[in-house]
Parts: structure tokens; sequence; C-alpha cells
């Protein structure tokens, strides 16, 4: 299992947009990925899941990976929070 | 057949097969299934009609409008893909042996209720997107129809109650002949897309939706403002003799696209395009504009779902100043704020927001935005001949101000070693204050540019949106020709151009007005230009000079003015002046 906490510095959160690319990396890899914010835990592969939690600037999340490609599902998926300007 | 009378929005004859623009009707009766299997994969079966649906939308989107507005439909491509969604509206089926459209509403109806109940508005408002989708989810599994209009793909009128801008920001104008809408006024902003796209537009009909079906004949004279439903033979015959000489007339136009703009005697003028964004400039240049007047760049910060970054930008207008060819090119920065709210960008919300917190007050006040937009025009100046504009100045201070920033900004990027070229600095003449104190701004800027849309609007004291008060909207008032006249003749005082880049410019009963008034540059829709290029052609500025001083000198009302420039362009004036 593979565990990374990341700061969300942006300024909107994670919106729709950058939303859609977590979900469309996260759903590349066959490891079930989640996403815990505030005692609440979604399907990283689950658009509506993620959007739901509303995560707002400087909240800080959790993404969990658990299987065959869980070390580069983190990877895949930290480069896209960086990529999209969500963390620093 | 049935006539209606409403308001022209946009000139031009169609005729055509009538395409309603309705909110489809998807009621159902609850009911139990038997068999899960088949109705999960009626489900399925939805979904994937919906999904290639998007597909189509979006690929289209990206190629008539760019990746900003073609990104909200990859959002909604994501959420039909979503996992967990549809294997819970699918256990609902199973276990409650609820219909496909029962469990589907209950299921999006809880993440719905989830969205709205989120603290950032944004957020919230992203319940939309989801009832969206579910909406054409839903079309399918009850075998409605739904209105796509960007998946009109046959020459057909649109008519709707009320068409909205994002309606008629998926037509393709080749497929869209003419529109009706019940509702509307002439400076709505669907009309005013309806000019930029050429398209003849009758609004503010009131009941025609109620009489047209799917296929009805319907003739839309965007001229008269009317629309006439079902014509007989001899209506038919009329307007298609119109449409024939119509276009005898738009080929001896084109063959005005290369020449000069001047008057009989000789008085030079320079007709320029509006354009809202990169890919507007094949249409300037197909129509022979002289430059771009006014590129007014919201579109970089509205399509977006973050603030456009420097780079973006300097991409966007280097291309433009690249396309113009060495041809003067004026950008006015954003215009954010008011009435033009920005998902990511908190805003209070205000009582008034055309007087409110805008453009240059907005820019002022969260200058890191401004200077972003600032260093990307600066470093585009290199490829061409840029004049930037300042919008919604009220005081010579904010002038200066923004001229300390854009200094500032300047010789940063020239000691960071940045190739950067000449660069002019004016401002949009909008609001009252600026237009009476024209002289003290002469000596400051290098050109102004008159944006008659809100002079007139806080001149009259009359919101243009506002159709119980659209009678004060009066370009040809005499209050407003006269704020026009100290403008332009402050300008030439300095030496300095005078521009106007408001609807006024485009308009050909102001158009003599303002060659008398001696306006330098006219800049208005694209498809104007070679119509005002011809009418310029055909004026003698001298008589022109006489009219224009009539109107400012003796009238008291726009009537007057407008008789007096439709009777000297026939040639039959029968008034004589000192």
């Amino acid at each position: 299992m593979e565990k990374h906490e990341f700061n969300i510095t942006a300024e909107t959160g994670i919106h729709a947009r950058p939303a859609t690319l977590l979900v469309q990396t996260a759903s590349k890899f066959s490891s079930d990925i989640t996403l815990e914010y505030q005692d609440k835990s979604v399907n990283l592969k689950s658009i509506m899941g993620v959007m739901s939690l509303g995560v707002g600037q400087s909240a800080s999340v959790t993404i969990t990976a658990d299987g065959d490609d869980e070390k580069e599902a983190i990877e895949a998926i930290t480069e896209t929070m960086k990529q999209e300007g969500l963390t620093e | 057949m049935k006539t209606f009378k409403g308001i022209s929005a946009s000139e031009g004859i169609a005729i055509g097969a009538a395409f309603r623009l309705d909110e489809p009707d998807l009621s159902f009766k609850p009911r139990k299934i038997e068999d899960v299997k088949s109705e999960i994969s009626r489900l399925d079966e939805a979904v994937q009609l919906s999904k290639a649906e998007l597909f189509n939308i979006h690929q289209k989107t990206l190629e008539d409008l760019g990746k900003y507005q073609a990104e909200v439909f990859n959002a909604h491509i994501a959420i039909l893909s979503d996992p967990e969604f549809f294997s819970k509206v699918k256990s609902q089926i199973r276990n409650n042996n609820d219909s496909a459209e029962v469990a589907l509403k209950s299921v999006s109806d809880g993440y719905i209720d989830t969205f709205e109940s989120l603290k950032d508005d944004y957020m919230r408002q992203r319940a939309e997107d989801v009832a969206d989708v579910m909406k054409r989810i839903m079309g399918h599994l009850l075998g409605v129809e739904l209105h796509d209009p960007a998946l009109i793909n046959k020459q057909v009128i649109i008519v709707a109650h009320d068409l909205k801008p994002s309606d008629a920001a998926q037509f393709v104008p080749k497929y869209v002949k003419g529109i009706a809408a019940d509702l509307g006024g002439k400076t709505s902003h669907s009309a005013i897309m309806s000019r930029t796209l050429q398209i003849p537009t009758v609004v503010g009909l009131e009941d025609v939706l109620a009489v047209v079906e799917n296929g009805t004949q319907v003739i839309i004279d965007g001229t008269k403002g009317q629309v006439i439903v079902d014509p007989n033979q001899d209506q038919v015959d009329e307007y298609q003799a119109k449409i024939k000489r119509n276009e005898v007339h738009q080929s001896e136009l084109r063959g005005l696209i290369n020449k000069k703009t001047a008057s009989l005697d000789g008085r030079e003028a320079v007709l320029a395009a509006n354009i809202s964004s990169d890919s507007d400039v094949a249409e300037a240049i197909e129509n022979g504009a002289e430059g771009i007047g006014l590129f007014r760049t919201e579109f970089l910060y509205m399509q977006s779902l973050k603030l456009p970054s420097e780079d973006d930008q300097f991409e966007v207008y280097k291309d433009v100043l690249q396309k113009m060819d060495g041809k003067p090119v004026t950008i006015r920065t954003a215009d954010i704020g008011g009435d033009k709210s920005l998902p990511y960008l908190k805003m209070p919300k205000q009582e008034n927001p055309f007087l409110g917190y805008r453009a240059i007050r907005l820019s002022l006040d969260k200058d890191e935005i401004f200077r972003t937009q600032l260093r990307a025009l600066i470093r585009a100046s290199a490829y061409g001949d840029l004049s930037i504009m300042f919008p919604m100045i009220s005081t010579t201070s904010e002038f200066d101000q923004a001229k300390l920033i854009y200094r500032t900004e300047r010789k940063k990027l020239i000691d960071e070693g940045t190739k950067v070229g000449q660069v002019k600095l004016g401002i949009m003449v909008e609001v009252p204050s600026a237009a009476l104190l024209a002289d003290q701004f002469a000596n400051k800027v290098d050109f102004m540019s008159i944006g008659t849309n809100d002079l007139i609007q806080y001149v009259m004291a009359a919101d243009r949106g506002n159709e119980k008060i659209s009678y004060l909207y009066q370009p040809y008032n005499p209050a407003v020709l006269r704020l026009i006249k100290n403008i332009i003749d402050s300008c030439h005082d300095k030496g300095i151009p005078a521009c106007m880049c408001g609807e006024m410019a485009g308009d050909p009963v102001a158009i003599p007005l303002l060659v008398g008034l001696g306006l330098n540059e006219f800049s208005m829709n694209a498809g104007a230009i070679l119509e005002s290029r011809s009418l310029i052609r055909s004026l003698d500025s001298r008589e022109m000079i006489t009219l224009a001083d009539r109107s400012v000198s003796f009238y008291g009302s726009s009537e007057e003015v407008k008789n007096d420039v439709t009777h000297t362009l026939s040639g039959d004036n029968p008034k004589t002046y000192k």
C-alpha cells in the first residue's frame, strides 16, 4: 500500500478541471485508489465522489493506492497534481 | 400564414424549416421491473449513446471554439464514466426492482443534494453539470430527443422561447440560417452574438414558439424585425427575390475588401474589427479590416477554470499580432468583475454591478492579475503594432496608476533581456466623467476609443438590457453626440487619433454623423465593415460636417437627428440653416 499526503495550495481547490484530470489519471491504474479529506474517503476513480468532497484551498488530503501498480499510480497522481497547479 | 412583429436583433433575411429549441419532457411514471438484466443493459446502452454524443460535442467545440470551452464536456464524459455512481444505480435496480429511470433519478438527486450543500459557490454550481448529464441519459432511456444546438447538421431556422448565450455559443453558423425568439432585446448578449455571427435574428416575438412545429416553414426578416410562419407562395417568392438581390449586393461589397476607406472628397478613415478571441482574426481579414480596434480579452478569463498564465496569454496576443501582419491591433485589458464573475475569483455580490467593482477598478486593486496581463502584452509587442487600452477609466489618476504599473513591468522585462516593441497606451472612453474631461486625458494618452454601448447607457441612465426602457438607448441623442464631439475635438487638439469601438461605429445612421465629427477609426463587428466602407465612400465629408454641426447645435431629440441624416443621405433635405 502506498500513501501520500498533499497540501492543496491552488486558490480554487480541486475544481472540475483538475478533478477530471486526477480521475482520468487514477483510472489508468488497476490499483484501488482512494482520496481522504476530513474523515471522508472516496474512490479517486469517481469524479462525482471527488467533486462532492468540495476540497478547498489549503486543505490537506491523503491519497492511498493499493494494488500491483500502486507505486506508479502515486507517482503519476503526484505529477498531475503539480501540472494542474494544485500543489507546489 | 401568420406574421409576428418583434425586435430586429440582426439584419438579413432567411427562409427555412423551423427547429424548435425547447426543454424536453423527461417526466416518467415510476415502475417496477422483473428482468433486472435487461434493465441494466438498457441503462448501459443509454450511457453509451450519451457518451458518444458528448465525445462528438467535445470534438466539435474543440475545433470551433477552442479547448477552454470544450473542457466542460470532458468533465461531463468523466461523469458518464463514474464507476461508483453507476454501481449505485445498478444495485438499486437489482435490489429494489426499480426501473432504470427511477434508480438513475434517485441516485443523481442524492449527488445533486450533496453538491448543493457544499460551501463553495462554484462547487455548488457543479450540481448543474450533473443534472445536465442526467438529462442526457434520461433522454435516451425515454426515447426523447434532446436539442443539442452543437449537433444541428442541416440548415434550419432556430425558434426558441429564450435564447441563452450558451445555446448560441454552440451554433454552427453555416447550419443556422436564422433565429426567432419569444424573449430578448436588441442588446441582449445573444442578440450581439447573432450580429457577430451574421445570422438574421428577430427577438421579442412573445409567442412565436407556440405556433411553430419542427419543420414548419418560417421567414425571418431581420431587417424589418418580422417573422412569417407558414408563408404563402407570394411571400416566399418575394423573399427569395430579396435574398437574390442581397447576394448581388454582397458580391459588390466583396469588391471593396482591399480598397481604401475614403469619402468622395478624399477624407480617409480606418475601418477596424472588434474581436473576442484569436479565432476571430481570420473573419476580420476576410472582411477587409484595416486593423483590430478592440480585442476583448475576457474570454481568456471566462473560459478557463483558473487564471490564464502569462505564457498562455502571450501566445494568444502574439498570434493575433502576427496574423494581422503589421496592421494596428488594440487590445483592451480585462473588463472582468461586475456581471461577469469568475468561478475561481471570489467576489462580493454587488447591488449594482455595472456601476461597481469591475474593469480597471478591479485591475488596480488586484494588480497581480493586471501585471500578468501587461507582461504578456508587452512581450507580445515585439511581434506587431500594439496599442493597449484600459477600460472604464473615470479619472486621470486611474490612468496614471495603470501607466505606472505598465512602466514598471516594461522595465522589468527589458532588464530581464526580453525583446519588446513600441506600445501605445490609451483609454476606452465610456464613463461620462472621462468624456467631459477628454481635454485633460488628451494630454496623457496616445489615443482614445469611445465605447458607446456603455457611454450611452451611463449618459441616459438607462440599463440597456432592460426592455421596458429600451427607447432610452439613443445613440443619436444630441447629448450623446455632444459628448462624442467633445472627445473627438480634444483628441484632434492634441494630434492624437479618436477611435470608436462601440456598436455605434458600424451603425449606418451614425456613420455619416461620425464622419462629420471627424472620427478617425471605426471599429465594428467584422460583418459590418464592407457595408460601412461602401457607405463612407459615397459620402461628401463637407456635407457631413454641416450635418453634424446641425445635429449637435439645433436639435433636442434623437428623432430629429435621425430624420436629418435620412434626408441628407437621400439628397432631399428641405431644411436649410444659416
